[in-house]
């Protein structure tokens, strides 16, 4: 093993504390070190981003960063994503509701792109949906289950965020 | 598809990125690391130290004092997306800066990553060569200040040393009454471009142009102004005629010819483009208003 740093980070809101290569890229460093699998690795060169995460709230792919930079960071992952493990979140189950997957390798990545693009931009048109998963390559829907997925997340957001609290 | 071994280095200050740069040998300097990963991932390049420039302070900010905007060098590509300062007083990078790659990358690339990448079709590369942008390098011996027509020596090649690191640029901003445009032709949304055109027009207020700036990139090893179209341009009225003719003067330019797209389809490409921003800068210059105030 060459060189290695002491890495702290918070990954969906839980302190984490590993020892990890300078080389390790973050993705390797959540799947390996911290056993967070959930987040995939397509190409490793930052084309597919299946990787995506969230780095202190803003989407980025995590094969383009080192784990060492995210030391004292906050990651979100698609793990963090769903409030208990039997209850999804209103995005992914717009996502299962409109064929937004099929073999789900892409999945995490767009989840955590439209996590920050819907926190972002809440009403957004067809256009600003496809130009917002640009980043992200899905080799079976054909996109168009996962655009109807995020703009119906949109609505069930919005519902959400209108509705009285109870 | 992993990083080759290094050693790693994250400074806090510029001092520090100098004195690292002065005694470490086959070091790279690491930006938003948008460029830099992939290459260290593909093992393109096999540094032996990396130089982290994310925890470096004061070296991302926009400021827009008076006719010059300066920008950090690690200035996110999304800060500059999201500034009003930017939409406002450089509406060509306002422009420019939404075909750079996707939001994930925009959110960690920075100005001064692409400026030393010098992509032949980086969209930022065109947009410093066509506001005559100046960048300022810091070295042992100090600040220099490189004017951009002088900054790519060749392909994907800056004018600095090894020991040096970029640390900002100043735009040289045109007067609010201008008009501007940035096309570029890629084969899906966020690419690279295969050819883009940048253009910026000033006229009397009577149509007649007194001020051109026409960039062209993805073309050759760096943007290339297109002095022959701007000198052209000055003290003529810019007609579709004229703008037309100009533009076909793109024909005759030398084209790389790679997997992307041959020369001609290139130069065909260009001369498109080149037609299409000059008419619609002409169309965004803001009429004079009687009162001689601008909007």
């Amino acid at each position: 093993m060459g060189e290695t740093r002491k890495v702290a980070l918070t990954v969906n809101g839980k302190p984490y504390k590993a020892e990890a290569e300078v080389r390790l890229t973050l993705a390797d460093f959540l799947r390996h070190t911290l056993g967070l699998t959930g987040t995939h690795l397509g190409c490793e060169h930052g084309v597919c981003g299946a990787c995506t995460i969230l780095f202190d709230g803003f989407s980025a792919r995590s094969c383009l960063m080192l784990a060492v930079q995210a030391d004292g960071h906050e990651i979100a992952t698609v793990e963090g994503l769903a409030t208990s493990p039997d209850k999804l979140n209103p995005l992914q189950e717009a996502f299962r509701d409109n064929h937004g997957l099929q073999c789900g390798f892409c999945t995490p990545g767009m989840l955590m792109t439209l996590t920050e693009f819907l926190r972002d931009n809440p009403n957004p048109t067809e256009q600003e949906v496809r130009i917002a998963i640009s980043g992200n390559l899905c080799r079976c829907t054909g996109y168009q289950g996962i655009v109807a997925a995020a703009l119906d997340a949109a609505k069930r957001l919005q519902g959400a965020a209108a509705a009285p609290a109870s | 598809m992993k990083p080759p071994p290094f050693s790693y280095h994250d400074p806090r200050s510029i001092n520090d990125v100098v004195n690292l740069l002065g005694r470490l040998d086959n070091a790279r300097l690491l930006a938003g690391g948008q460029s830099l990963m992939p290459m260290l991932n593909m093992r393109f390049v096999q540094p032996d130290h990396v130089v982290d420039l994310n925890r470096v302070e004061g070296l991302s900010y926009i400021r827009g004092t008076g006719a010059i905007l300066e920008i950090g060098a690690m200035t996110r590509q999304r800060d500059l997306e999201f500034s009003n300062v930017v939409r406002r007083r450089c509406p060509l990078m306002y422009d420019a800066i939404r075909h750079v790659g996707h939001r994930q990358t925009r959110n960690r690339g920075t100005l001064g990553g692409s400026l030393c990448h010098l992509d032949p079709s980086a969209e930022l590369v065109s947009v410093a060569a066509a506001m005559d942008a100046i960048v300022t390098v810091t070295g042992p011996t100090g600040n220099r200040e490189i004017k951009f027509s002088s900054f790519p020596v060749s392909y994907m090649t800056a004018s600095i040393e090894p020991t040096e690191v970029v640390t900002g640029i100043r735009l040289p901003l045109w007067p609010e009454r201008h008009g501007h445009a940035f096309m570029e032709f890629s084969r899906r949304h966020g690419d690279f471009a295969i050819v883009s055109a940048a253009v910026l027009l000033a006229d009397d207020g009577a149509g007649r142009i007194t001020r051109a700036s026409v960039t062209l990139g993805g073309m050759g090893a760096a943007p290339v102004r297109v002095k022959e179209i701007e000198q052209a341009l000055i003290g003529h009225v810019a007609d579709d005629k004229a703008l037309r003719e100009l533009s076909e003067t793109c024909r005759k330019f030398d084209a790389m010819d790679d997997v992307h797209g041959s020369a001609d389809y290139r130069r065909q490409l260009a001369t498109v483009l080149t037609r299409r921003a000059l008419e619609q800068a002409r169309g965004r210059i803001p009429p004079r208003t009687v009162s001689g105030k601008s909007n």
